[in-house]
């Protein structure tokens, strides 16, 4: 037996083979045509851990040209571990240009947060999804949750909230909200804290949402309605960062992060790093989508 | 500012991989050659061909070596490199009945016609450390496959042959029958090229059990026989050995390819899809993969058999169960994207278990003063 030892060393264009791109710009366009509902697809291995965004590589690099310029975020910083291990390997596959600045990025690759600074119609933004099933926590087979959306039973998710709210006097807390896409599907914005959520409603630019293991891809296209689930008498609320200042900058409209110092005081940062690097900078902040309560 | 990412990560990585190079190196050992791998790390390199999901023995032994024999990274590696290849061809289906038999063993029949042939196994073997390999070296390895040919008289060597299966007798008995009769899906569906969608058709279903880790497989077969289940499956054959492949070329011409290593289970169960009133029949569980890994065929062939008997009570018997969790590369890599950093979600999740608190912190003072109210009036 011959065995064949020669191993590859040169890849194709944007890693992914052209057949692989073909099907998932197939069922991207899919999802733009229907907003808020999970197409499945093939979702071939990366050289990337699974969880650790081979959805969102696959999306990028199927839409990546070499005039392309690329931005990736990890909870707000492109300077995280995997932010840049990410753009690296976008870099290098796919010859384009790279940048931390949200304004000038054409594609931005993001883990769970939408940046502040407001987005246009040139630029899509691709969420790196854990769970594309807004329904999974009330139903965990897939064939049951897909007859749902079909049917448009939200009624145990319905259920979940109400529950909650019992529970504890608030409709939901944490990331992740579920929104109602286009007044037709619940899906969700992946694990955006609510803050990012009303960003999301009749927006300017593309979003995408995939979610590499679970193997869907799903849409929230420009002009769309997208409301989080609530309460005519009880209201989905974002994130209040009451009497809190950013450390660096004074500044308060953004979310922010909470850090520690080594003697244990509390401080606050503007979490999105290119928006408070701006903040600093200019005289003439960026344009926000929308203003955080006083 | 602990743990705030700064803009210093590009150098952290290559840092890092820096340091992976030194704990390998600083042993200052003479580093393994990619044949000392591929041949005397034999079975592992079979499971990572197995769970890589790609037949390639010098592929997977480079993989071994890069992450330091680590399984799940090297069927990692493989199944990477395997996504980047082009399909140019389908191979025809393999027929197992053509193998070139390495070993084979029935549990169900003392004697089956062809005999058992125990071959290449540890199964009979004393599990004690033996020191005494530490003293191989290339020059008594030679005299012991020089003596192992001595010991082999040639003229009371069988011809070449294929054997015969054992589920050949219960077909004759009428103990199986190949029309099942219950309403199977039967299309070809390929998982890498297309998400599966419940439930899963059995070619599917074969797919992912063959890609399988071989432990998450293990746990779930042993779970049926222990009181998880309802498995009393029996090795009706197990063999082990190559078995041709051949494509059909663009212009329709068969064309042999090569010969793959593979093993086989064909476990017996009893079938109870068939009607009450209908003769009791046997049912096979079937498991297939790369190389010689004979307990993920056996736990294969367990656990397609439970899957095929739905029951939401055991998670053997259960598709999106044991389909989704078995999965070695996305159940690896979600497990350990927990390394990555969480603050913005934990920042969401605090914020909103404040504000729950403070809810529950009124509530209760409100309470308590109701209370104490109360305590008033009463006065």
């Amino acid at each position: 037996m011959i065995e064949n030892i020669r191993f590859q060393e040169s890849f194709n264009y944007a890693y992914i083979d052209e057949f692989t791109k073909k099907e998932i710009r197939r069922k991207t366009l899919k999802a733009v045509c229907i907003p808020g509902y999970q197409v499945p697809y093939s979702s071939p291995e990366m050289p990337i851990s699974r969880g650790w965004g081979t959805g969102g590589l696959h999306l990028t690099l199927s839409l990546v040209g070499p005039e392309d310029v690329v931005k990736v975020i990890d909870q707000g910083s492109d300077a995280s571990v995997n932010a840049c291990n990410l753009r690296l390997f976008i870099k290098e596959m796919a010859n384009c240009n790279v940048t931390f600045n949200t304004a000038a990025a054409t594609v931005i690759q993001t883990r769970h947060r939408i940046p502040e600074e407001i987005l246009t119609e040139k630029q899509i933004l691709i969420l790196q999804v854990p769970q594309p099933e807004p329904l999974r926590g009330v139903e965990r087979h897939e064939a049951k949750t897909r007859t749902m959306h079909a049917e448009g039973d939200y009624a145990k998710l319905w259920v979940t909230l109400y529950e909650a709210y019992v529970r504890t006097g608030a409709l939901r807390s944490g990331a992740g909200h579920p929104i109602l896409v286009n007044g037709r599907y619940v899906a969700t914005p992946s694990p955006i804290p609510s803050w990012d959520v009303p960003n999301l409603s009749m927006a300017r630019c593309l979003y995408l949402f995939g979610a590499g293991r679970e193997k869907r891809i799903h849409c929230i296209p420009p002009f769309t309605r997208v409301e989080p689930l609530e309460f005519e008498d009880i209201r989905f609320k974002v994130e209040e960062f009451v009497d809190v200042h950013c450390s660096v900058s004074g500044k308060n409209k953004a979310f922010m992060d909470e850090v520690y110092a080594d003697d244990f005081s509390r401080s606050w940062v503007i979490n999105d790093s290119n928006f408070l690097d701006k903040v600093r900078q200019g005289p003439r902040p960026p344009q926000r989508l929308f203003t955080n309560p006083e | 500012m602990g743990y705030v990412a700064v803009k210093g990560g590009q150098d952290a990585i290559e840092n890092a991989n820096k340091l992976v190079d030194y704990f390998r190196w600083r042993g200052k050992t003479t580093p393994i050659e990619l044949d000392q791998a591929r041949t005397q790390m034999r079975l592992a390199v079979d499971r990572a061909m197995g769970e890589g999901s790609l037949y390639a023995p010098a592929h997977a032994a480079l993989a071994l070596l890069q992450v330091e024999g680590d399984s799940f990274e090297a069927a990692f590696h493989l199944r990477a490199y395997r996504a980047t290849l082009e399909r140019r061809y389908f191979a025809e289906v393999l027929n197992t009945r053509e193998m070139f038999v390495h070993r084979r063993i029935s549990s169900t029949f003392r004697e089956i016609p062809g005999g058992q042939i125990l071959g290449p196994t540890r199964d009979f073997s004393f599990r004690l450390l033996k020191p005494t390999l530490l003293n191989a070296t290339l020059g008594s390895i030679e005299k012991f496959i020089a003596n192992l040919r001595d010991e082999v008289d040639p003229s009371k060597l069988h011809a070449i042959t294929t054997y015969k299966k054992v589920i050949d007798i219960f077909l004759q008995e009428g103990w199986m029958s190949k029309q099942t009769g219950f309403d199977e899906d039967r299309r070809v569906f390929d998982v890498t090229r297309e998400a599966i969608k419940f439930p899963v058709p059995r070619s599917g279903t074969l797919q992912m059990l063959a890609r399988a880790e071989t432990g998450a497989l293990m746990c779930m077969a042993y779970s049926t026989m222990r009181g998880f289940g309802d498995s009393h499956a029996t090795v009706g054959e197990l063999r082990v050995g190559d078995v041709p492949v051949r494509i059909v070329d663009k212009r329709g011409r068969r064309r042999y390819a090569g010969r793959i290593k593979v093993t086989e289970a064909e476990m017996v169960g009893s079938d109870d899809r068939g009607p009450k009133s209908a003769a009791p029949k046997l049912s096979i569980g079937y498991g297939l993969c790369f190389g010689q890994n004979e307990t993920k065929a056996i736990c294969m062939g367990v656990v397609e058999s439970a899957l095929r008997e739905p029951n939401p009570d055991n998670p053997a018997n259960n598709q999106e169960f044991v389909l989704y969790h078995t999965e070695v590369i996305e159940a690896y890599g979600f497990t350990n994207h927990l390394k990555l950093p969480h603050y913005v979600t934990f920042q969401a999740d605090l914020e909103g278990f404040r504000r729950v608190a403070r809810i529950a912190e009124e509530k209760e003072r409100d309470e308590v003063a109701a209370i104490a109210g109360a305590e008033d009036n009463d006065d």
